[in-house]
């Protein structure tokens, strides 16, 4: 048996060797498993699950798993009108999943309380959680909602991955989620 | 029609003249202290086993302020009848009906939540829309539709609602869609 190995510069190796740094790495492995966590309200679910069935099939991103625990989701897609009633609960499950962790309020009502300047209705979802993106719509199109996901995908290619993982505390930069952090800390020291 | 004379013909001193308009029966009482009454011989008696819907009015600056509305129906011989009674805003206050149907739990319950009046005997008076802990009652007239700031740590909160410049009013007389659609008009336009 030779004992001996090729050493040296091998023109076949080339093709399969990416140089990258592990940061870019695992974004870009992250960027194409979200698995989103339909919180479907009001109407804009239905349009939510157009997104997921054959005809605009979100799987050609990579999204396709929709996971109902929150434990097992990285997006929570906020489909519908928010109402004070149901906002702990939505506040609680985006509690219980596990970082990293991005919000996409889809259409008016989520945004901004839409139509409803009521009571009863939560006015933007912003005012309990973080949000990345907001959808237009009342409802959005399915491709407005792929849309706000491929820019979702954009965001998690950019994030300073290791460096907020060496730190203690959340996973994700504070300062790059969302602009109402404070409003979110004056609830939780409320409670 | 019939039937509704027979509830008078029942209760006379306490019921109205049975009112006809547009096939549809109503009948008036004075005395809200004798509803479950009233109800149980309608159902008993007179075969009214179905209470579609109990609802309640606020004629605000009124008095009696309070207007309760029940809806009977047959099943049996399909006939519509229709019982009002009115309770002063002091009192707010009147007898269950749901020891004669059930099903007017949930909507004494609905009542009691939006509106504020409270019905004695009721089995499980609870909020039922409205979260336990909520301080107001929204469907009264004098409740602002934008609400009011409420606070119960840990289970909800409740913010006035930005109306910027609203409330929208439509025009329905006007000339065109653009004079016609819901714009900010103050009471002197």
């Amino acid at each position: 048996m030779p004992n001996t190995a090729e050493i040296g510069y091998d023109p076949r190796l080339e093709a399969d060797v990416v140089c990258t740094k592990l940061d870019a790495a695992l974004n870009w492995f992250r960027q194409h498993s979200l698995w989103p966590m339909p919180m479907g309200l009001a109407c804009c679910a239905i349009e939510l699950m157009g997104t997921g069935a054959s005809r605009f099939d979100i799987s050609r991103f990579g999204m396709e798993v929709m996971r109902f625990s929150p434990r097992q989701s990285d997006v929570m897609i906020v489909a519908g009108t928010v109402t004070y009633k149901m906002a702990t609960a939505v506040k609680r499950i985006y509690d219980q999943m596990a970082e990293p962790k991005w919000v996409i309020a889809m259409g008016a009502c989520a945004s901004t309380g839409g139509m409803y300047r009521s009571y009863a209705v939560l006015q933007g979802l912003d005012n309990i959680i973080p949000v990345d993106f907001y959808v237009a719509g009342c409802p959005p199109r399915p491709e407005a909602l792929l849309d706000a996901l491929m820019k979702l995908q954009k965001k998690v290619l950019k994030e300073p991955l290791l460096a907020t993982l060496k730190k203690p505390g959340p996973a994700l930069p504070a300062g790059g989620r969302g602009h109402l952090e404070p409003e979110v800390s004056n609830l939780k020291s409320a409670e | 029609m019939d039937l509704a004379n027979k509830l008078r013909a029942q209760f006379g001193a306490f019921l109205s003249e049975p009112v006809e308009f547009r096939g549809e029966v109503t009948l008036k009482r004075a005395d809200a202290e004798r509803i479950a009454e009233v109800c149980g011989f309608a159902k008993k008696e007179l075969a009214f086993d179905f209470l579609l819907d109990i609802t309640s009015i606020d004629n605000y600056g009124e008095d009696p302020r309070w207007r309760i509305v029940y809806e009977l129906y047959g099943l049996g011989h399909k006939c519509h009848l229709r019982l009002k009674t009115d309770v002063s805003e002091e009192k707010s206050e009147l007898p269950t009906v749901s020891g004669v149907w059930r099903t007017a739990d949930w909507h004494e319950r609905e009542i009691f939540d939006l509106m504020g009046i409270r019905f004695r005997g009721h089995p499980d008076l609870r909020r039922i829309i409205m979260w336990e802990g909520y301080p107001y009652h929204p469907l009264r007239k004098d409740f602002p539709v934008t609400g009011k700031s409420s606070e119960v740590p840990g289970v909800a909160f409740s913010k006035t609602a930005p109306i910027e410049g609203g409330p929208f009013v439509t025009s329905p007389g006007d000339k065109d869609a653009i004079e016609r659609e819901p714009r900010v008009r103050m009471p002197e336009d």
